[in-house]
């Protein structure tokens, strides 16, 4: 720790710190454009400029100096930071006036206008005028992808994107050519971003010059509501805040959730707010003579109760997709149970994934920060790349900082991190658990070493025999112990870990997703499963958002509420419960999920004791007391592993395949949106030429 | 300077590879560098693709070279767009670099110039038989020569533009020219008269050791002085002997001061430095000190007393 005094005020803070740091630590306010916490120095913007004694005589770029490289006073005082001083205000109005010169004043134009960093800053520390009459200089604009627009006119060369892509996402394509007044900064020959996380350069650019292009001139962000919910997309359940303008959502940003996103959100994450509003499912439909026409809520659900009640309770059942929040699928369980059906699944993916095991087998007990600690990670048929790129980019990170090393069993993947690849099926995994591997004395030699298995081996045949070698592995190479579990399944699919820990899946006798998909059952509910192909045969009611693959085998829609327009709780692969908020209404006629189930318990004779998502979420806390911890991770009892482990049972000789082909057609709502298919068929495009 | 871009897809080569020579020269180079830092090689590896490559960096080349690196192609890029010795466009045969920095211009780099537009073209153009083009540089270095161009690898000097059109007439028509000063002039010697460096003395050899000879009589003077000085003390040391009168202060302070100076002391055979003095230099290791300045006193009162 070192004493040093910053505008008059003294502080004690870590010599490695920064001297901007430490004017924060102080509670000074120091501009800045290039310097950001969470990329490498660059020291180029020279706005956070101060005037120090005990260090150089002039204007000391506050950024790039750590506090241990000032001298102390000649009788042993600690070193004086001025960040008020007519030195430093002449400075900033110095740096601020060349950075307005070539800058164009095109803040009415500008998309960024009202959340901008120069605009603000030079409010705040520029002066009114300009003593510049010369042409501003003119640039070209690029094409960096279908996702980034980009108004380099504006460019202040903070060098932010090229630092982020390079550092975080891992994927090199930026780069600054030319020098002084005309760098500029682009793709390789403008080719587009092949990084999943790219949208992020559009927070970090400063000013206007990377911007969203879907949302190009759609907002202000003045005219937009705010409201702070959890990402759906992945099992991550990232911190978002979705910006809404009446009924409609404009955009999605990410917000800082340390413990999982820290302030990074994916590209299906941010850019999905598009297909919120095509293929809608708004007004109830009914099937008729072979084909769905419109109806009312009456009418539909009449016509699913006339149907519920001739049946037999077993032949009812019930499937609840990827997207579905803990609350409707608590409300349709507690509906099956009342009829008397025990065939409900929660995991329309075939994965055999079973609360019955214990809670240690299905979550990701190092949690996501926990990756941080870890010092060598086992990747089982997972690409976290695709499958949690949030989380991949975290992986990255620990990678960065050194004395990390990956192995991969599965596909061949490029992760953006150097790693071994070990292998492609439970061969491999076995040669890992009973220590013949040479990998396997890496994790051993680990302080905590951390084993990650996806859904892909976990959705086969003998997903519970790979499930209980990967727990026997984890074990073997001392990844459960005390203060560190590292035994972690990565779930694909936001409802997963909230299914599993209400017992969604089928009780003594009943069926499981698959085979009630097959024709097992006469009456199916299907509560937003899309990514399960139901046989010809059952009568399907589908409960959900948009007309994709369940809406067009369904028999009856009951159209429900997206995540954006309804408040939901969702337990992330952390098994951390988190409640995503509305930020705007259902469309049409649409209704909240768990008021549809209940309307339609009413009917059939069984009605539920709710009539609000208060009373709704009483019941569920009462019964799963753990869901009422938001944002708490609940450590999960290891001996769960060790049960798991004990299971054994045959496994295929089968590859293992990562269960996401296409990272950005993964769910029925980024089907629906345009921005999304563009970005699938580049990515195709792209490994369509690679393979050539 | 001005945006610098690749040149056009229609005028790129088809692809890129290092002749057998070069690709061992390369190894070499990339060798040279630890493990992990093989990307430093990079501006090594452009320069040889630009020789290879008459005189130009192609879109090829540098994802070649990219890919030999195991870097990404926009790092390489990056680095051939800030460096102006990479050109991006195809040149002529003899590419002229044209010095437009201050002493030139005022020696007469306009006249060149013109000559340069007037024959070659406009900057970056090539002429149609595919022997110049030209292009405006910062300070090459050889200002006392000035107006100067570089072409290809030769400095072509002391330029007019009746020698600089015969010099590009000479190239176009593949007759030997001579590199350096176009005048008649040898390196950067004076141009007309020569002013300096012309006593024979400094070619005839009697220079040699020279130097130490000032130094023998610098020594015998300082000598034959500190005799006189010795004389003069002994005879006045004699007169104040006869004459008791209280001397007047010495009209050298110089040789008063040198008396009093440490070393003198010690040459004398007393400490360096008085005790007194000593005690008022530190005040720590004189504990009567305090109590002087207590009274009122320094020491130099004491001294009075």
């Amino acid at each position: 720790m070192a004493k040093i005094i910053v505008d008059d005020v003294e502080v004690e803070v870590p010599a490695e710190y920064t001297l901007l740091q430490a004017c924060e630590a102080a509670g000074a306010e120091i501009p800045r454009f290039c310097f950001h916490e969470r990329l490498s120095i660059a020291g180029n913007c020279r706005m956070c400029l101060v005037e120090v004694k005990g260090g150089p005589p002039k204007p000391t770029a506050s950024c790039a100096m750590n506090v241990r490289d000032l001298r102390p006073g000649p009788n042993g005082e600690p070193p004086v930071i001025s960040t008020r001083s007519p030195m430093v205000k002449k400075a900033r109005e110095g740096v601020m006036e060349f950075l307005l010169i070539n800058h164009p004043l095109d803040c009415p134009i500008c998309d960024q206008g009202g959340e901008c960093d120069l605009q603000d800053q030079a409010m705040a520390y520029g002066v009114d005028t300009s003593r510049y009459a010369e042409n501003k200089r003119a640039v070209e604009n690029k094409h960096i992808g279908p996702l980034v627009r980009t108004s380099m006119n504006r460019c202040i060369h903070c060098t932010r994107c090229i630092r982020f892509v390079t550092e975080v996402a891992g994927v090199p394509d930026l780069g600054a050519i030319g020098r002084g007044e005309d760098m500029e900064i682009t793709t390789y020959l403008e080719q587009a971003m092949g990084s999943e996380l790219q949208g992020n350069v559009i927070d970090l650019c400063p000013v206007g010059a990377l911007t969203s292009k879907p949302y190009q001139f759609k907002a202000r962000p003045w005219e937009l509501l705010k409201t702070e919910s959890v990402d759906v997309m992945d099992a991550l359940g990232s911190a978002i805040r979705v910006d809404a303008r009446g009924r409609e959502v404009m955009r999605v940003l990410p917000r800082v959730n340390e413990t999982i996103n820290e302030e990074w959100i994916s590209d299906k994450t941010r850019f999905i707010w598009d297909g919120l509003k095509t293929q809608r499912l708004d007004r109830p439909y009914v099937r008729e003579n072979g084909r769905l026409r419109p109806a009312s809520w009456q009418e539909a659900l009449a016509t699913v109760a006339a149907k519920v009640k001739a049946t037999a309770p077993n032949r009812i059942g019930a499937i609840v997709g990827d997207l579905a929040a803990v609350e409707e699928s608590f409300a349709l369980k507690s509906l099956l149970s009342r009829l008397g059906s025990v065939s409900i699944d929660g995991r329309p993916d075939g994965s055999t994934l079973d609360p019955i095991l214990g809670r240690a087998a299905y979550v990701f007990n190092s949690t996501i920060a926990g990756v941080h600690e870890a010092d060598a990670i086992l990747l089982i048929g997972t690409n976290p790349r695709r499958e949690a790129a949030v989380l991949n980019a975290r992986i990255r990170e620990r990678w960065r900082g050194g004395n990390l090393k990956v192995g991969v069993i599965g596909e061949p993947v490029d992760l953006t991190y150097t790693h071994e690849y070990l292998g492609a099926g439970p061969e491999t995994l076995a040669a890992i658990a009973d220590g013949s591997h040479s990998f396997a004395d890496v994790l051993k030699g680990a302080q905590k070493p951390l084993v990650i298995i996806g859904q892909g081996p976990l959705s086969r045949a003998d997903g519970l025999a790979v499930l209980s070698l990967a727990a026997r592995a984890a074990l073997a190479v001392g990844a459960v112990k005390d203060g560190w579990n590292g035994f972690s399944v990565l779930h694909t699919a936001a409802a997963r870990v909230g299914s599993l820990d209400l017992g969604l899946v089928p009780g003594e006798g009943g069926l499981t997703a698959v085979e009630q998909a097959a024709g097992g059952v006469d009456v199916l509910f299907l509560l937003g499963a899309d990514e399960i192909k139901v046989a010809d045969g059952p009568f399907v009611v589908y409960i959900g958002t948009h007309g994709d693959q369940g809406a067009h085998r369904a028999d009856v829609i009951l159209p429900g509420a997206a995540y954006t327009e309804k408040s939901g709780i969702y337990v992330n692969t952390e098994g951390r419960a988190q409640i995503g908020n509305r930020a705007v209404f259902p469309p049409g006629e649409a209704r909240e999920d768990w008021a549809i189930v209940r309307a339609l318990s009413d009917l059939v004779g069984h009605k539920l004791p709710f009539d609000n998502l208060a009373q709704l979420r009483q019941s569920l806390f009462v019964s799963h007391p753990h869901l009422a911890r938001i944002d708490a991770v609940e450590p999960a009892d290891p001996a769960a592993i060790e049960r798991l482990a004990a299971l054994g049972g045959n496994t295929d000789r089968a590859g293992f395949a990562s269960p996401v082909i296409d990272f950005y057609l993964t769910n029925p709502i980024a089907r629906a949106s345009a921005v999304m298919a563009e970005c699938s068929a580049l990515a195709l495009g792209v490994t369509r030429q690679a393979a050539e | 300077m001005s945006v610098r871009r690749l040149a056009p897809k229609e005028i790129q080569p088809e692809g890129f590879a290092f002749t057998p020579e070069n690709t061992a020269w390369a190894e070499r180079i990339i060798a040279k560098y630890p493990e992990g830092r093989q990307a430093s090689a990079v501006i090594s590896l452009l320069w040889k693709a630009q020789e290879q490559g008459d005189g130009w960096v192609s879109e090829p080349a540098i994802r070649t070279i990219a890919e030999l690196l195991k870097m990404p192609y926009i790092r390489v890029l990056e680095v051939a767009t800030f460096y102006t010795m990479f050109n991006l466009h195809p040149v002529g045969r003899y590419f002229i670099q044209f010095c437009g920095t201050t002493p030139c211009r005022l020696r007469g780099a306009q006249a060149i110039q013109d000559v340069l537009e007037e024959r070659v073209g406009h900057q970056g153009h090539v002429t149609d038989d595919g022997l110049f083009s030209w292009l405006e540089v910062e300070c090459l270095g050889a200002c006392c020569n000035a107006p100067m161009v570089q072409i290809n690898d030769d400095y072509y000097e002391d330029l007019t533009p009746d020698n600089f059109n015969k010099l590009l007439d000479d190239l176009a028509a593949g007759r030997p020219v001579k590199p350096g000063p176009q005048n008649g002039r040898v390196a950067s010697e004076p141009e007309e008269a020569i002013h300096t460096l012309l006593d024979p003395s400094l070619y005839d050899g009697s220079m040699v050791g020279a130097w130490r000879k000032r130094f023998e009589e610098e020594e015998a003077r300082a000598k034959a002085e500190a005799e006189a000085k010795a004389r003069a003390e002994k005879e006045r040391a004699a007169r104040d002997a006869a004459s008791p009168d209280p001397a007047k202060p010495a009209t050298t302070r110089a040789g008063e001061q040198a008396a009093e100076s440490p070393a003198a002391r010690v040459a004398d055979g007393k400490e360096p430095i008085k005790p007194e003095q000593k005690q008022a230099a530190s005040p720590a290791t004189a504990p009567e000190a305090d109590a002087r300045k207590a009274d009122g006193k320094g020491p130099n009162d004491k001294a009075k007393e």
